[in-house]
C-alpha cells in the first residue's frame, strides 16, 4: 500500500505532525524543532518509498531505517503509528514510566523501530553494517538513514561515510535533516556547516549528492528515486528544513529544540497545522 | 602442565577460523596480523570486513550487522575495544542487547614493550559495569578455543579479554568449559587463589612451589568475570581460610572487585587482591612487568606465605 500522491503525503506528514506535538504536549517534556523538521521526510518514506509491511515489523526482507538523530522520537514514533503499526491511542504516553515509548527510540520496545539510538553520531555506522547484511545475503533491501546536520558535529559520521563509500554501498541512503540549527545555535556559527558545504562534504567522500528542499514532497520523492538509481555509490541527501515546521513560533527558533508546550502553546499549534 | 606455549590472542584467532556458523563475521580496525583474525580473513574474505583505523565505526557496524542476524565478531586491541568506544558499546550494543563479541587482544600490562597508551587496565571494570554484558577472560589455548565457540553460541553481548604473551597449556583437550562456571585446579585448603587470564599459569607454578613447602593450596580460573561463579567464590571462602585474587588490571573493579562484591553480600571474608594497584603500566618485557607489579608466582607465593606465617602456620 504505497500512496503516491503528493496532497496525500502532505497530509500524512500534517497528521504526524499534530500527533508528536500532542505527545509531547502530553508528556511535558521532548524535541518538537527537530521533530517537526523531518516529519515530511518520514512522511514519504513512510508511505512511499519504503518496502514494509506494518504486519510483519520483523520480516527479513524489509528496508531498513535508522533514526540516528534519535531524540526526533515522536517524528517516528507518530509516523509509525500513522503507518498502522500500533494504535495511536498511545502515542500520549511518550516518555511515561509505564509506555514503550522512551525518550529516544528503543528496538526492542516499539514494533517497527530497526534500531535503537540516542547518542548522536552512531547511526551512520549501524546502517552501513545493515547495508552490508543486506548485500552478502543478496537480499536486495535498502538502508535508510535520517541524521541532524548538527550531528555530523561527530566525529563517527565521517569514520561511516567513509565505510559506506569504501563498500560501495549504493543500498544505503543518507538524509540530512539540515534545519541550520542545534541546542545552542546555528550550526554555521558553531562549527561552520551549512547545506552548501554538508554537500561538499558527502561529495568527497564519495558520496551521490543531492541538496533538495526538505519540506517538498515531490523533491524528497524524486530524490530517493535517483538514489535508488545510482548504482556503485551510497547516496546522500542534504534536506534543507525548518527547525519547528509548520508552527510560527517555533520555526527556526533554537529555543524549541527540546522544550514542551504550555495549554496555550498547545491550542495555538494545534490550531496553525489544522490550518495548513 | 605441557611445556607448549601460545598466547590466547593466537588461540582466538585460530578458533573464529573453526566456527561453523554461516552467520559469523568479522570486524577488524587495522589490526588483523596482530589480533590473528588475519587467518580468517585469509579463508573467508567475504565475511571479513576491514574498516580501517576507526574503532568506533567497528563497534556501530557491528551492531548493524547484528539486527541482520549475523554474529559479529569485532576485534582490536582491548584499550581501543572497549575504553575508546565505551559510548558506542553502551548505546549501540549493551542497551539493545545486540549479538556483537568484542574481542579485545593485547590486554593488560603483559602488552609489555608498547608501554602505558596500550596497556588497558581498566576494560574489565568498563565492560562488567555494563547490563546486558558477559566478560570472558580465558587463560590458555584449550580453554580459549572452547569459549569462543561457546560465545558464538550464546545469544548477547560479549566483552572477551585477550593476552599478548604467550602463556602454557594448562588444560587438556576434553576440558568441558562453560561460560559462568569457574574451574577449580587442587584441592588444597590452605589458600585460595582467584586468577584470570596470564595470571592462572601465574597461580599455578605458585601452587607447584608452595606444595614443596607442604602448603596445600587451590587455584580457581575465573573464565568468567561476569556472571561471576558466586557457587565457587562461597564454597573457597568457607573452605580455605586465606583468600587471594590476582589480575592483570587495575585493582579497582575487575576481578579482585567482583569477588569482593560476592563475598561482602554472601560470606564476608579478606580478600588479598593482586594486581596493578590503581597506576597505569610502563614499558618492559611482560614477564618482568609481571614481576614489577606483583601479579607473578612468586609475588603470590610470597603474599601467602606471608599471610601464613602471621596465621602462624608455617615455621
Amino acid at each position: 500500500m504505497k500512496i503516491t500522491k503528493v496532497e496525500a503525503l502532505s497530509k500524512n506528514a500534517n497528521r504526524i505532525r499534530q500527533d508528536l506535538i500532542t505527545a509531547i504536549y502530553y508528556a511535558k517534556s521532548g524535541h518538537p524543532g527537530g521533530s517537526l523538521s523531518c516529519s515530511d521526510i518520514l512522511a514519504v518514506l513512510y508511505f512511499n518509498e519504503m518496502n514494509i509491511n506494518p504486519l510483519k515489523p520483523d520480516d527479513k526482507s524489509r528496508d531498513r531505517f535508522v533514526l540516528s538523530k534519535g531524540h526526533s522520537a515522536p517524528a517516528l514514533y507518530a509516523t509509525l503509528a500513522e503507518r498502522g503499526y500500533f494504535s495511536k491511542d498511545d502515542l500520549i504516553t511518550l516518555r511515561n514510566i509505564d509506555s514503550v515509548f522512551q525518550g529516544h527510540p528503543d528496538m526492542n520496545k516499539v514494533p517497527g523501530i530497526d534500531m535503537t539510538t540516542g547518542s548522536l553520531g552512531q547511526g551512520l555506522s549501524v546502517a552501513n553494517g545493515m547495508a552490508i547484511a543486506s548485500k552478502m545475503d543478496k537480499m536486495g533491501y535498502r538502508v535508510y538513514c535520517l541524521v541532524g546536520d548538527g550531528e555530523l558535529e561527530e566525529g563517527q559520521i565521517w569514520e561511516a561515510a567513509m565505510t559506506s563509500s569504501k563498500f560501495n554501498l549504493d543500498n544505503l541512503c543518507v538524509i540530512v535533516d539540515c534545519n541550520e540549527l542545534q541546542l545552542i545555535g546555528k550550526t554555521e556559527e558553531i562549527k561552520g556547516l551549512n547545506a552548501e558545504n554538508i554537500e561538499q562534504k558527502f561529495k568527497s567522500f564519495g558520496f551521490n549528492t543531492k541538496v533538495i528542499d526538505g519540506h517538498n514532497i515531490e523533491e524528497i520523492m524524486q530524490a530517493f528515486e535517483n538514489a535508488t538509481l545510482t548504482k556503485g555509490k551510497p547516496t546522500a541527501i542534504i534536506a534543507k528544513t525548518v527547525k519547528g515546521k509548520g508552527i510560527s513560533f517555533m520555526e527556526n527558533n533554537p529555543e524549541w529544540h527540546g522544550k514542551a508546550l504550555n495549554d496555550e502553546e498547545y491550542k495555538k499549534a494545534i490550531e496553525e497545522l489544522n490550518n495548513i | 602442565m605441557e611445556e607448549k606455549m601460545i598466547a590466547t590472542r593466537e588461540s582466538f584467532g585460530n578458533a573464529i577460523n573453526e566456527l561453523k556458523d554461516e552467520n559469523i563475521v568479522v570486524l577488524d580496525a587495522d589490526l588483523s596480523s596482530a589480533t590473528k583474525t588475519d587467518l580468517f580473513q585469509k579463508e573467508n574474505p567475504d565475511k571479513f570486513i576491514e574498516v580501517g583505523i576507526s574503532e568506533a565505526d567497528m563497534i556501530g557496524t557491528a551492531a548493524g550487522l547484528a539486527t541482520c542476524g549475523k554474529i559479529p565478531f569485532a576485534s582490536t586491541f582491548a584499550v581501543f575495544a572497549t575504553g575508546r568506544v565505551y559510548d558506542q558499546i553502551r548505546s549501540s550494543i549493551a542497551y539493545p542487547k545486540l549479538n556483537v563479541k568484542i574481542c579485545g587482544t593485547h590486554a593488560g600490562i603483559t602488552v609489555g614493550e608498547d608501554g602505558a597508551t596500550h596497556q588497558m587496565l581498566e576494560d574489565i571494570n568498563l565492560m562488567r559495569g555494563l547490563p546486558n554484558m558477559v566478560v570472558v577472560s580465558p587463560s590458555d589455548d584449550v580453554e580459549t578455543k572452547a569459549l569462543v565457540k561457546e560465545i558464538a553460541k550464546y545469544q548477547g553481548p560479549v566483552y572477551l579479554r585477550l593476552a599478548r604473551m604467550e602463556t602454557p597449556v594448562i588444560y587438556a583437550n576434553d576440558v568441558k568449559f562453560e561460560i559462568g562456571k569457574a574451574i577449580q585446579l587442587g584441592e588444597g585448603i590452605d589458600a585460595t587463589v582467584f586468577a584470570t587470564g596470564v595470571t592462572v599459569a601465574e597461580a599455578l607454578k605458585a601452587q607447584e612451589e608452595l606444595l614443596k613447602e607442604g602448603v596445600d593450596i587451590r587455584v580457581v580460573d575465573v573464565h568468567t568475570i561476569k556472571p561471576i561463579d558466586k557457587e565457587m567464590i562461597v564454597k573457597c571462602a568457607k573452605q580455605t581460610s586465606i583468600l587471594l585474587s590476582v589480575e592483570d588490571h587495575n585493582v579497582i573493579g575487575g576481578l579482585g572487585s567482583a569477588i569482593a562484591d560476592v563475598l561482602a553480600e554472601e560470606y564476608p571474608k579478606k580478600l588479598i587482591k593482586l594486581g596493578i594497584n590503581d597506576c597505569f603500566g610502563k614499558s618492559g618485557k611482560a614477564m618482568d612487568l609481571m614481576k614489577y607489579f606483583k601479579i607473578d608466582s612468586k609475588s603470590i607465593e610470597e603474599t601467602i606465605k606471608e599471610k601464613l606465617y602471621i596465621n602462624n602456620k608455617l615455621k
